[in-house]
């Protein structure tokens, strides 16, 4: 019969001591947890992002209901143990549920500590631990007004920011003259507070807490000099104290923490304690980090005699504020027989200080760049001699030994047993042997196997690195090259991620990609709409407030702040009519330029940004349509006169140039796509420099592609051969079609080539017809949602009309009053 | 003296979108975040005089469209390494209403004060 263990407490620790046990000895305990929180075990660390609205609770759990069913576990939630009896073998809840145990942990946590100013005990003075500290604070933010929060350490900084996420005026009141002064050196700690304060975060450093002001709830928070903060909440965060009070009642050794010995086991053999509530060697810790070693060795424990000993642990901590990076470890306090390096890099806002004693680093502060914290960290853990790399240890790994500002490179020459995720202390063999081992190709499926870069994530661009290492090509190695600041991941992921995971708008992608700004920027924005516009035809409604300006009013935008105008002129066909219609429209509306373009068709330009409706309008009636020489999107078809003309024609090269555009208009795609036609190798229309091109032949067609004439300049390559109009309309389109669908943002053809190689793309489009047919047919659907003018669109004054009125007058004056 | 004008309400921008207002000082370029939060600043940027209000809106910071300088909403500087800064307008809008109230006093004082 199994034994029966009982754990107080359903925190981070014990939760992990349980995954640990349930792998090396599977039903040997039948396992009872009383949690005074009413829910399950979720990852604490992550409170902060979903305070700020980054992720859901959803998110952030670590054991469903559905985990603790598969083990056997009974969960009681929010039942809070209240008494152990020793004698009896037996715990004690509120409201009576009495559970009988073989053995017992203790894993009690800590308790926010409150100052016991007046005023403390008021409605609304809150604390930082848990779900239901977040929600009150999340309830509070709903409706705006000042937050205080109280302590500039980790705590109390994560909770700021969040709160400023959610739209409260915040101000920090630290005691100290720079914030974290326990993990920052105080030029640290400046930088952190002028980052803070760029967010608008007000930040008062040497604020001695005088009292909370308020009747029966928070109205304000008075300081020592007599200043008054309004305040509608205050948050405590200045530091913890381990819950030691159950088993000080119980009779067991209590210190700041309750005791352990090397095994775990508190003055009762057959009663652990685990956790922040634990003192070990005379050290609490308040980091998960070596809560999760306590855990492994509890569990060790539980299963029978064993060696596994618990022996103290070095600490590092990073702050988990998006946009902020900073991180520190061990020791960095001045003395003679000390000696520092610094880097700083002011407009970059970078600063690095390591302290080295004995040819060995003690304490290490990174701030705005620190990709280098776990190299330093080990080598500060494994005392390495540091003198052969002294002048440039600061530069960080990459810089040792050759290849310099290679991340991959310096992954690459971290040993085995170095550590990359410091919350889960997994090594990096770990990592590298899990992924060749199982076969593992995702960073989701890594972290499952080895639990790296689950906890606080911020070693998932270290993770990745080993994956691109292992993985080789079959990892594409441009995806260590983030997007842009709001993400780690690269164009090739989001691409990837946005199918997968079927993503199927903005907001969502940024959730579950794990955007690290709210809204994304100039950058990433664009990008994303148009693999949302590529990936889900007639599902993604274009967002035209993540469109460059051209793009959004369907005209360029001029140096002067006017537009200018280029209708479609088909294969560089015109007739009288439109001409007619176009010398009409530059009268009535003065327009100062009329210019033939590269790209035979006509440029108005510098029209009111007010005229562009009605200019449309004019050239609508006429039967033209906009032709996108703005847009990420098919531009020009040029051709030239061919058979129809040309005594040196051998196919209509004008025929199909008019043909491919009239088909293919209105497409959106990664990058400009520009085209042409030539009807002999003469080569008239210039279509070996082209996207695509076509070479008329007596033969047929010779399909080109992966022309430049821009920024590089690039003769095409060729495609294939065709005999038929019907067969070059069909390769150009599927083409095209796989262009959309595997291009990145602002990447030309020629670039996509570059990158995924001559033979899949004729793989797909030439050697298999039927797959070829696939891409043709999915770009007609395509076209059945992007072939509309978007002029018409809005010159009619319906759609989009807000952009091209001023929203308001004031005469002068109102305004001189 | 109070002078603030009415210019509209908050729906009649888009969400992370501008409109423009014309004023005796010129044009003034009013952004709607993705939060609702509305701010003011001239339509000129510290560059080349791009307008701002063109430009693609992202946290309370507008990117310009002719060179991409990013510019802060709230300060009116330009980010990164760029120095120079657009004048930034007092705004407020009526929670019941959301009509938005602009305030040309400063440009205003500025200009009497340059007058006297
Ligand atoms: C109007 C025109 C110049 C002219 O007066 O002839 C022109 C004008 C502009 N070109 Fe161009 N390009 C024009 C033909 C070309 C050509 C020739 C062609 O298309 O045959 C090229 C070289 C071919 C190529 O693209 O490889 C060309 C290579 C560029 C480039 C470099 C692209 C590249 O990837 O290397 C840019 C910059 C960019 O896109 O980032 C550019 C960008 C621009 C922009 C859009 C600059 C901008 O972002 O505002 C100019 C807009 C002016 C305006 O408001 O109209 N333009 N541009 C031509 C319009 C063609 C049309 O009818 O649509
Ligand atoms: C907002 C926040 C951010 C953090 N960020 C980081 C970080 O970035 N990196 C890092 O390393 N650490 C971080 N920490 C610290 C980390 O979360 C803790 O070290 C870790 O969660 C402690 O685990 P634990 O199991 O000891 O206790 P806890 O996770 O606190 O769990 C204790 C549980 O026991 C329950 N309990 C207490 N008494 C009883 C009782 N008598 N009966 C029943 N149940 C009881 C409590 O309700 C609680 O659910 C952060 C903490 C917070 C609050
Ligand atoms: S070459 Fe093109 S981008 Fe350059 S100035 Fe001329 S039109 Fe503008
Ligand atoms: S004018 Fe704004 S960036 Fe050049």
């Amino acid at each position: 019969m199994p034994e029966k263990l009982v754990v107080i407490g359903n925190g981070m620790a014990p939760g992990r001591a349980l995954e640990h046990l349930f792998e090396k000895a599977p039903g040997q305990y039948e396992v009872t947890i009383f949690n005074a929180e009413p829910r399950v075990n979720y990852n604490r660390l992550m409170l902060s992002p979903v305070l700020s609205g980054e992720k859901t609770y959803e998110d952030i759990v670590t054991h469903d209901d559905a985990w603790y069913a598969s083990h056997g576990v009974t969960l009681h939630k929010g039942k809070r143990v209240e008494t152990i009896d020793r004698a009896a073998r037996t715990v004690t809840a509120a409201y009576g549920t009495t559970a009988p145990y073989d053995k017992l942990i203790v894993a009690t946590g800590s308790n926010p500590f409150i100052v016991p100013i007046p005023g403390s005990t008021l409605t609304g003075v809150l604390t930082y631990r848990d779900l239901d500290d977040v929600e009150t604070m999340l309830e509070a933010a709903s409706t705006g007004g000042r937050a205080v929060v109280v302590g500039g350490g980790l705590l109390g900084l994560e909770a700021a920011a969040g709160l400023k996420m959610r739209g409260m005026d915040v101000t920090v009141l630290h005691l100290m003259p720079t914030l974290m002064e326990r993990q920052l050196d105080p030029a640290a700690g400046y930088l952190l507070e002028r980052s803070l304060k760029a967010r608008g975060i007000d930040v008062v450093t040497k604020a001695n807490t005088h009292a909370i002001l308020g009747e029966d709830k928070v109205e304000g928070v008075k300081l020592d000099d007599g200043t008054v903060i309004d305040a509608k909440i205050v948050v405590m965060a200045v530091g913890i104290r381990p819950s030691t009070d159950l088993a000080k009642a119980a009779g067991l050794d209590v210190g700041r923490g309750i005791k352990v010995g090397d095994d775990m086991r508190t003055s009762d053999p057959d009663i652990f304690a685990l956790g922040e509530c634990v003192e070990h060697r005379g050290q609490c810790y308040g980091l998960v980090a070596p809560l999760y070693e306590m855990a492994e060795v509890v569990a060790s424990q539980l299963c029978g005699p064993c060696e596994s000993r618990y022996l103290g642990s070095v600490t590092s901590t990073k702050l988990k504020v998006t946009g902020i990076d900073l991180f520190s470890a061990g020791d960095f306090a001045e003395g003679d027989d000390r000696e520092e390096i610094v880097l700083r890099d002011a407009s970059a806002g970078v600063y690095k200080r390591l302290v080295v004693k004995d040819d060995r680093i003690i304490g290490a502060v990174l701030y705005g760049e620190t990709a280098d914290g776990a190299w330093f960290f080990d080598l500060m853990k494994k005392k390495t001699p540091v003198s052969e790399m002294r002048e440039t240890l600061i530069f960080g790994q990459s810089y040792q030994g050759g290849s310099p500002l290679d991340p991959i490179a310096a992954v690459a020459a971290l040993p085995g047993d170095a550590e990359i995720c410091g919350c889960n202390g997994v090594c990096k063999s770990k990592i590298t042997g899990a992924i060749s081992a199982r076969g593992l190709t995702s960073l989701d499926e890594v972290r499952a196997h080895t639990k790296a870069s689950s906890s606080c994530g911020t070693c998932t661009g270290l993770v990745e690195q080993l994956m691109a290492l292992t993985l080789g090509d079959a990892f594409n190695p441009q995806a260590v090259k983030p997007m842009c600041g709001c993400t780690d991941l690269s164009h090739a992921d989001v691409r990837r991620l946005i199918v997968a995971k079927t993503l199927k708008s903005i907001p969502e992608v940024m959730q579950e990609l794990e955007w690290k700004t709210s809204c994304g920027c100039a950058k990433c924005r664009p990008a994303l709409n148009y693999y949302l516009l590529a990936d889900w035809p007639g599902e993604y409604v274009d967002d035209d407030q993540s469109r460059f300006i051209n793009e959004r009013v369907h005209a360029n935008i001029q140096k002067d702040g006017t537009y200018s105008v280029v209708p479609r002129m088909w294969g560089g066909m015109t007739t009288s009519q439109e001409l007619r219609a176009i010398a009409d429209v530059v009268d009535k509306f003065q327009i100062p330029s009329v210019k033939c373009t590269g790209g035979q068709r006509i440029d108005m330009l510098g029209v009111k940004k007010e005229d562009l409706p009605a200019v449309w309008a004019d050239l609508n009636a006429a039967g033209m349509v906009s032709g996108a020489a703005y847009g990420k999107a098919l531009r020009t078809v040029k051709t030239c006169v061919g058979t129809d003309w040309c005594r040196f024609g051998t196919q209509d090269s004008t025929g199909l140039g008019v043909r491919v555009e009239r088909f293919m208009w209105g497409s959106w795609t990664p990058a400009k796509v520009k085209m042409a036609v030539s009807g002999c190798p003469r080569n008239c229309a210039e279509a070996t420099c082209k996207d695509v091109g076509v070479i008329c032949t007596d033969a047929g067609y010779e399909i080109h592609f992966a022309g430049a004439a821009g920024l590089d300049i690039k003769g095409t390559e060729v495609l294939t051969q065709v005999k038929t109009e019907d067969e070059a309309l069909e390769m150009i389109v599927a083409l095209v079609q796989l262009y959309r669908e595997q291009g990145h943002y602002l990447e030309r053809i020629y670039k996509w080539l570059k990158r995924v190689g001559m033979a899949s793309i004729k793989a797909a489009v030439v050697d298999d017809p039927a797959k070829r047919r696939v891409y043709f047919d999915r770009f007609i659907y395509s076209q059945k949602f992007s072939q509309r003018d978007p002029w018409a669109d809005r010159a009619s004054g319906g759609m989009a009309s807000h952009e091209f009125k001023p929203m308001a007058d004031i005469p002068f004056q109102e305004a001189a009053e | 003296m109070s002078d603030w004008h009415r210019i509209g309400l908050v729906t009649d921008i888009p969400r992370r979108g501008a409109r423009c207002v014309n004023s005796p000082f010129g044009r003034i370029a009013v952004f709607r975040t993705a939060e609702d939060r509305i701010f003011a600043t001239e339509d000129r940027c510290p560059h080349k005089g791009g307008p701002l209000s063109q430009g693609i809106v992202h946290d309370s910071s507008v990117t310009c469209p002719l060179h991409n300088a990013v510019i802060s909403l709230k300060s009116g500087e330009m980010r990164g390494p760029d120095e120079g800064r657009v004048r930034v307008f007092a705004t407020r809008v009526d929670p019941l209403t959301e009509v938005i109230e602009l305030s040309l006093e400063d440009e205003a004082a500025a200009i009497r004060e340059a007058a006297e």
